[in-house]
């Protein structure tokens, strides 16, 4: 069923990572894709990995949803690992059979580069199951506002967005209904060929976008009864506020960064 | 033979999520074909949910539905061709128009079934007549029509396939009284003049006294009683205490025997209220017949 898609994977919860100022915790995500990219090591790697898994343990997320999160880029990893391993030529060959060559420099990168994706994964989807998609709208148009000098549109862009991430729940359950009612009337959406299928859509995808404008028209007018007129001196009941916690957040992750270039010194030695 | 016939129903929502819910619960429900049955209940108590079990848009979670002595989900492939036997009518039915002109909507139904252009025209200028379309607007767009048009051209496209069963969910909601009166006729006609089963929910009792033979009371995902109206809005205080009433006049008649009057408490609609009235006044000495 339709209904059983979830938008977002947001996990409500009260910890510490949860309740970070989300506007921090966007450029805690920066620096921890800096922090990944200026590792050219597998010890500057693991104290990045040690960084988000322990975010992780903080946050209390089960740790299954972690795996979650890396199913759908397996295909990804596999592929990276592969050209990886089987393009790098250089090195010590460790093994050859017609023409492929296997050499530890292959091995190595192809292993740092997933450890280095699959860090990556986890880290952003810390910040989506711990973030609610309000708080993150919310925060992507603090941040962007000082675009607001060279005329972006930053705060209908937010809207824009809060918008329409509110009305994705109400559109599937909406497509739901249409969807029974034209099978009520015999709709059959299930056999023959592409085409014809494609062709049973119109009877549901006709209503649907006729209801979406009568609700944008209908949000319009509503917004504009109780005077909505942009952002321009627009309160919020929300207000985000940074507190000790943030900057204690920011100041772990700026020593971790010095972790990360401390280890690839200390590699460098070796 | 019943047409509609089930056998323990049980449907839970979102089994096996913290959500789940069980919406309808072991409903055993025989329904005789040419009933006009009158479906009433509180918001959620599963209404909607059975009513969809009828044909076979929800699977039963348990249990099963028999249509015409036919089981509901036996063979898959025939699901279909059982869907066509029962009519639904979902809330604000307009929403689901689609086509280019007010014709070719209604024809939909009658199409997917397979019908030759010959019936399919047939059926869908019988269908407009009952819901008192006028052919002139067959070919504007079902856009461009009232709210109460969109309507009855959503009734029709059911009603042109000409299903033993049909089902309306609150056809009559938000639209004006004139509106709504009007519907509830024609549908009273439909079922008169095709002696077909038919089911309307609603939540006016006004409009199921008036017009149903049968009554089934939905209450807590279960059926609390089918019968007769005069049976059930007998049990006022229990509907009453499931948040439902009865009709208005059925409430002033109960007040009147409450105070001493000697009245039938077996009043429901408007009009047998003025003849008793009448006749115990000594006005009108015809026989009282509801």
């Amino acid at each position: 069923m339709l209904k059983d898609i979830t938008i977002g994977q947001y996990f409500p919860g009260k910890s510490l990572v949860h309740r970070l100022d989300p506007r921090v915790k966007i450029i805690l995500i920066v620096a921890f894709i800096v922090m990944l990219f200026i590792a050219d090591s597998f010890f500057g790697l693991g104290v990045g990995m040690v960084f988000v898994l322990g975010a992780f343990l903080i946050s209390g997320i089960p740790f299954k949803m972690m795996l979650k999160s890396l199913k759908p880029i397996m295909p990804l990893l596999i592929f990276t690992g592969l050209l990886n391993i089987l393009f790098i030529r250089t090195g010590e060959v460790i093994w050859k059979w017609k023409f492929i060559v296997i050499t530890e420099l292959g091995v190595t990168t192809a292993l740092f580069m997933v450890i280095r994706i699959v860090a990556l994964i986890i880290g952003s989807s810390l910040l989506t199951y711990t973030t609610s998609p309000i708080q993150l709208t919310d925060a992507i148009e603090r941040l962007f506002s000082p675009l607001k000098v060279i005329k972006v549109p930053v705060h209908e862009l937010a809207m824009m967005m809060t918008i329409a991430l509110r009305f994705i729940p109400t559109l599937i359950e909406e497509t739901d209904k249409i969807m029974s009612a034209q099978k009520a009337r015999g709709a059959d959406l299930e056999t023959g060929s592409v085409i014809q299928r494609a062709k049973a859509l119109i009877p549901i995808f006709v209503p649907l976008i006729v209801s979406s404008f009568r609700r944008a028209e209908e949000l319009a007018l509503a917004m504009e009864c109780r005077c909505y007129h942009g952002g321009e001196g627009r309160t919020r009941l929300k207000q985000l506020k940074t507190s000790f916690r943030d900057y204690a957040a920011l100041a772990v992750t700026a020593v971790f960064i010095a972790g990360v270039v401390f280890a690839d010194k200390i590699d460098f030695i070796i | 033979m019943s047409v509609i016939k089930t056998e323990g129903l049980t449907y839970v929502y979102g089994e096996g999520t913290p959500f789940c819910k069980t919406a309808v619960d072991n409903v055993d429900l025989e329904i005789e074909e040419g009933e006009f049955v009158g479906v009433i209940g509180h918001t959620g108590s599963g209404k909607s949910t059975l009513i969809q079990h009828f044909n076979g848009l929800l699977k039963p979670t348990s249990g099963k539905v028999y249509i015409d002595g036919e089981e509901l989900w036996k063979d898959k492939s025939r699901l279909r061709d059982i869907r066509f036997k029962v009519g639904l009518v979902f809330q604000y039915p307009e929403y689901q128009l689609f086509e280019e002109t007010v014709y070719k909507d209604i024809a939909f139904g009658p199409k997917n079934m397979g019908l030759s252009d010959e019936d399919t025209d047939k059926r869908i200028r019988e269908a407009a007549r009952m819901v008192g379309l006028k052919e002139e607007i067959f070919e504007k767009s079902p856009f461009e029509l009232s709210g109460g048009q969109k309507r009855r051209v959503a009734i029709a496209g059911v009603m042109a396939m000409e299903p033993k069963v049909l089902i309306l969910d609150e056809p009559a909601s938000g639209l004006d009284p004139k509106g709504r009166d009007a519907i509830l006729a024609q549908i009273r006609e439909y079922h008169q003049e095709k002696k077909n089963t038919v089911m309307l929910v609603s939540h006016s009792m006004e409009d199921i006294a008036k017009h149903t033979t049968k009554i089934l009371v939905m209450n807590k995902a279960k059926v609390f009683c089918y019968d007769t109206p005069v049976n059930v809005f007998h049990r006022a205080e229990e509907l009453q205490q499931m948040g439902l009433s009865v009709p208005q006049i059925t409430r002033v008649f109960n007040r009147l025997k409450a105070a001493g009057v000697p009245v039938n408490d077996d009043v429901y609609t408007v009009k047998y209220a003025k003849d008793l009235i009448l006749s115990m006044l000594g006005k009108d000495n015809k026989k009282v017949e509801r």
